[in-house]
C-alpha cells in the first residue's frame, strides 16, 4: 500500500539553522500520527513542510506516491488545523467553513450543503451565522476541524490543535477527534508538545529533538521501550540510573551494584537503566520476593506525597535519588520519611538506553 | 478613607478641568469662525446681524467655485493613486524581505519628516527641470504628482499598521485552501485591510485638500486651488467670506468622515445578517 506521506531523506535548512535534519518518515493511509517534542524540534517545520508552506532544503516528500517537494500548499491535497485557528475573521462561519470549496470553484448550493454537512458533524448547527469571535474557544476548533475537513483532504494536518483549550476541554476534543479520525478513516498528522496527549492519541508517534527524528513507534514502543535517554526523560516521568553493561543480561550501577537488565550492547558500554516509577514496589526491608533478587535495590524513604489514588515516595538509594509511585488502594503498608524500604521490579520493566 | 479618596478626586477634577479646556482650545476658534460667517458686517471682528450673504457670494464667485472644483480634481486623483501605491509599499514591507528594504523604509517616510518648504523647493526645481527635459507645463499634472508624493507616506503608515495586526497565519490558511496567491489578498487580506485603507485615503485627501505651501510652489496658471485662493484673499484684506468658505470645507470633510463610519458599520452589520 502506498504510503499516506512518505518523507525521505528531508532536511529544511534556515540559514545556518537546520531546522529538520536530514529525517525518513512513512505514515500510512488512516493512521493517527502523531510528532512530538519539545518547541523548536522541527515537528512544526515538518508539518509545514507536508501542508507546502515550507520546501525542503533537501530530499524527497511524497503525498501518496506523487512528489510534491516543492508544490504549493493549494495543489496539494491536504488540509491543516492551524495552531490558534487562523480563522477569518471577518466571515461567519458558515463562510469560513465553506471557503476552501469555494476556492476550488464547487458551485455555490454543493458548497453551502456540504458545508452544513461538515457545521453539523462537528456539533455547530445554529452557529452558521455567527463570527469566529462570537465563538468559546473550543467552538472556534471545531470550526477550524469542519474548514478543513470540508475539503476531504487525503491527509488532515493539525499543529498543536488543542493547545489554547483548558484541560478539562482538551480531553473532552482528545476522545472527539480520535473518533473522528476513526469514523473519517483519514490520516490524521498531529504536532504537538504534550507527550500524554499523543500518547493517548496517536497510532504511532514520532519524537523529535532538535532537527531530528530519534523514534517512531507505537505509543507502547515510545514509552516502554524508548530508543534514548532523551526519549525516556521526555515521555513520561522515569529514573534513569547511570551504569555499565557486563553482558547480555547484567549491568553494573555506579556504585557497583549488579543488577539483571537484558540489553543487546557491548560489554562495557555507558548506558543508563530507565525504571518507571509505577513499575516499582516497595516494601520493608528484607521481603523482596525472591524472582526479584537482582533486580531490587534498598534505600531509606525521603519524603512521600499523598495523591489520593497513589502515594509517590522519593527513596534514597545511596548515590541518588529513586521516584516510586505506588498504588495508595492496594498498598499493603505506607511508610514514612526515615523508614528502611527495599524496592524491586519486573526484569522486563526496566529498559536500557545507550548513553 | 477620605485620606485617599480626596487627593484622587482632585486629580480627577484637574484632568476634567483639563479636557475641557483642551476641547474649549480645540473648537472656540471654529465656532467663532462659524459664526462671524453668518455675519452682516465686512469687519471679521465686528457681529453685524444675521446673513446669508457671504454664502451667496461664494456661490456667485466663479474664482472661489473654480478653486473648489481644481482642489476636488486634485484631491481624487492624488488620493486614488497615493492609496494603491501607499497600500502596495505597505504590504512590501511588511510581507516580504527584499534587498534595499530598510533604505527604502528609511526613504518612504522622509516625505513625514522634512519641512513643507524643503519640498516644495525640491519638487519645483525638480518639475523645472523636468519641464526642460519633457516639455510638460506646471498645473493639475505638477500639482497631483507633488500631493501624491507627499500622502504615499500617510497611507502606507495607516496600511502598515493594519496589516501588522493581522495574524499572517490568515493568509497560509487561505493558500492552504487552495486559494491561489491572489484570491489570498482579494479574499482575506484585503477586506481586513480595508479599514486602514479607507483611513489612510481619507488623510491622503484631508491632506491634498488642506495643502498650501507645496502646491503654492509647484501651481500653475488656471489652477489654483481653495486653500491657496483663501491665502491670496487674505492678503487683500479679511472679509467674512473667507469664514463662509471655510465652514464649507469644514462641513465636507466632516461629512467625509461620517460617511466612512456610516459606510464602515453598515458593512459590519450587513456581514452578519448574510
Amino acid at each position: 500500500m502506498t504510503a499516506a506521506v512518505d518523507i525521505k531523506g528531508v532536511t529544511k535548512r534556515f540559514d545556518d539553522v537546520y531546522a529538520v535534519d536530514d529525517i525518513d518518515l512513512s505514515i500510512a493511509d488512516g493512521e493517527f500520527f502523531a510528532m512530538l517534542g519539545p518547541s523548536g524540534c522541527g515537528k512544526t517545520t515538518t508539518l509545514r513542510m507536508i501542508a507546502g508552506l515550507e520546501f525542503p532544503t533537501m530530499g524527497s516528500l511524497k503525498i501518496f506516491g506523487e512528489e510534491v517537494g516543492t508544490l504549493p500548499p493549494n495543489k496539494r491535497p491536504v488540509n491543516t488545523v492551524f495552531q490558534n485557528y487562523a480563522l477569518f475573521p471577518h466571515m461567519s462561519v458558515l463562510d469560513n467553513v465553506s471557503f476552501g470549496l469555494r476556492m476550488n470553484k464547487v458551485d455555490k448550493t454543493t458548497a453551502a450543503k456540504k458545508a452544513h454537512e461538515l457545521i453539523e458533524l462537528v456539533q455547530l448547527s445554529g452557529m452558521e451565522k455567527r463570527r469566529p469571535s462570537q465563538l468559546s474557544g473550543g467552538q472556534q476548533q471545531r470550526v477550524a476541524l469542519a474548514r478543513a475537513l470540508v475539503n476531504e483532504p487525503k491527509v488532515l494536518l493539525l499543529d498543536e490543535p488543542l493547545g489554547a483549550l483548558d484541560l478539562k476541554l482538551r480531553q473532552e476534543m482528545q476522545g472527539e477527534l480520535k473518533s473522528l479520525q476513526r469514523e473519517l478513516g483519514v490520516s490524521f498528522v498531529f504536532v504537538t508538545h504534550d507527550q500524554e496527549e499523543a500518547l493517548t492519541m496517536a497510532d504511532r508517534i514520532a519524537v523529535m529533538h532538535n532537527g531530528k527524528l530519534l523514534q517512531v513507534g507505537t505509543p507502547e514502543d515510545i514509552y516502554e521501550r524508548p530508543a534514548n535517554r532523551f526519549v525516556a526523560d521526555f515521555i513520561g516521568q522515569t529514573n534513569l540510573l547511570d551504569a555499565v553493561v557486563e553482558d547480555d543480561d547484567m549491568i553494573i550501577l555506579e556504585n557497583g551494584t549488579r543488577l539483571m537488565a537484558p540489553n543487546p550492547l557491548p560489554p562495557g558500554t555507558k548506558v543508563a537503566m530507565s525504571l518507571r516509577p509505577e513499575a516499582v514496589d516497595i516494601g520493608p526491608r528484607g521481603t523482596v520476593p525472591a524472582e526479584h533478587q537482582k533486580t531490587s535495590l534498598e534505600g531509606v524513604v525521603e519524603s512521600m506525597t499523598y495523591l489520593g489514588h497513589a502515594l509517590d515516595y522519593t527513596v534514597k538509594i545511596g548515590w541518588i535519588d529513586l521516584e516510586v509511585r505506588a498504588d495508595a488502594v492496594h498498598a499493603e503498608q505506607r511508610f514514612q520519611p526515615g523508614d528502611e524500604v527495599a524496592v524491586w521490579w519486573d526484569r522486563t520493566s526496566d529498559w536500557v538506553v545507550a548513553d | 478613607m477620605s485620606g485617599i479618596t480626596e487627593p484622587r478626586s482632585t486629580t480627577k477634577r484637574v484632568l476634567q478641568a483639563n479636557i475641557w479646556l483642551v476641547y474649549l482650545f480645540f473648537y472656540a476658534p471654529i465656532l467663532v469662525l462659524v459664526i462671524y460667517s453668518f455675519s452682516d458686517s465686512r469687519n471679521v471682528g465686528a457681529w453685524g446681524g444675521f446673513t446669508l450673504d457671504w454664502y451667496r457670494d461664494f456661490g456667485d464667485s466663479s474664482a472661489a467655485k473654480g478653486a473648489l472644483s481644481n482642489s476636488l480634481k486634485i484631491a481624487v486623483v492624488s488620493t486614488i493613486v497615493a492609496v494603491v501605491l501607499g497600500t502596495i509599499s505597505a504590504l512590501a514591507l511588511e510581507r516580504f524581505t527584499f534587498r534595499g528594504k530598510q533604505v527604502f523604509d528609511a526613504l518612504l517616510y522622509l516625505p513625514i519628516i522634512i519641512p513643507d518648504v524643503t519640498m516644495a523647493v525640491m519638487l519645483l526645481l525638480f518639475f523645472s527641470e523636468a519641464a526642460n527635459i519633457f516639455g510638460f507645463s506646471k498645473g493639475f499634472a505638477t500639482i497631483t504628482l507633488s500631493h501624491i508624493a507627499f500622502s504615499i507616506s500617510f497611507v502606507s503608515i495607516v496600511v502598515r499598521a493594519r496589516l501588522a495586526g493581522m495574524d499572517d497565519k490568515l493568509e497560509e490558511a487561505a493558500v492552504d485552501l487552495y486559494a491561489t496567491k491572489w484570491q489570498a489578498f482579494r479574499h482575506v487580506t484585503l477586506p481586513l485591510i480595508m479599514p486602514g485603507i479607507i483611513g489612510g485615503a481619507l488623510l491622503a485627501f484631508t491632506l491634498s485638500l488642506d495643502d498650501v505651501v507645496i502646491t503654492e510652489f509647484v501651481t500653475g496658471p488656471g489652477w489654483t486651488t481653495l486653500p491657496v485662493y483663501v491665502f491670496g484673499l487674505i492678503r487683500k484684506g479679511v472679509t467674512p467670506l473667507i469664514n463662509a468658505i471655510s465652514v464649507v470645507m469644514l462641513v465636507a470633510s466632516m461629512g467625509l468622515v461620517a460617511l466612512s463610519l456610516l459606510t464602515d458599520r453598515a458593512r459590519g452589520e450587513s456581514a452578519e445578517i448574510e
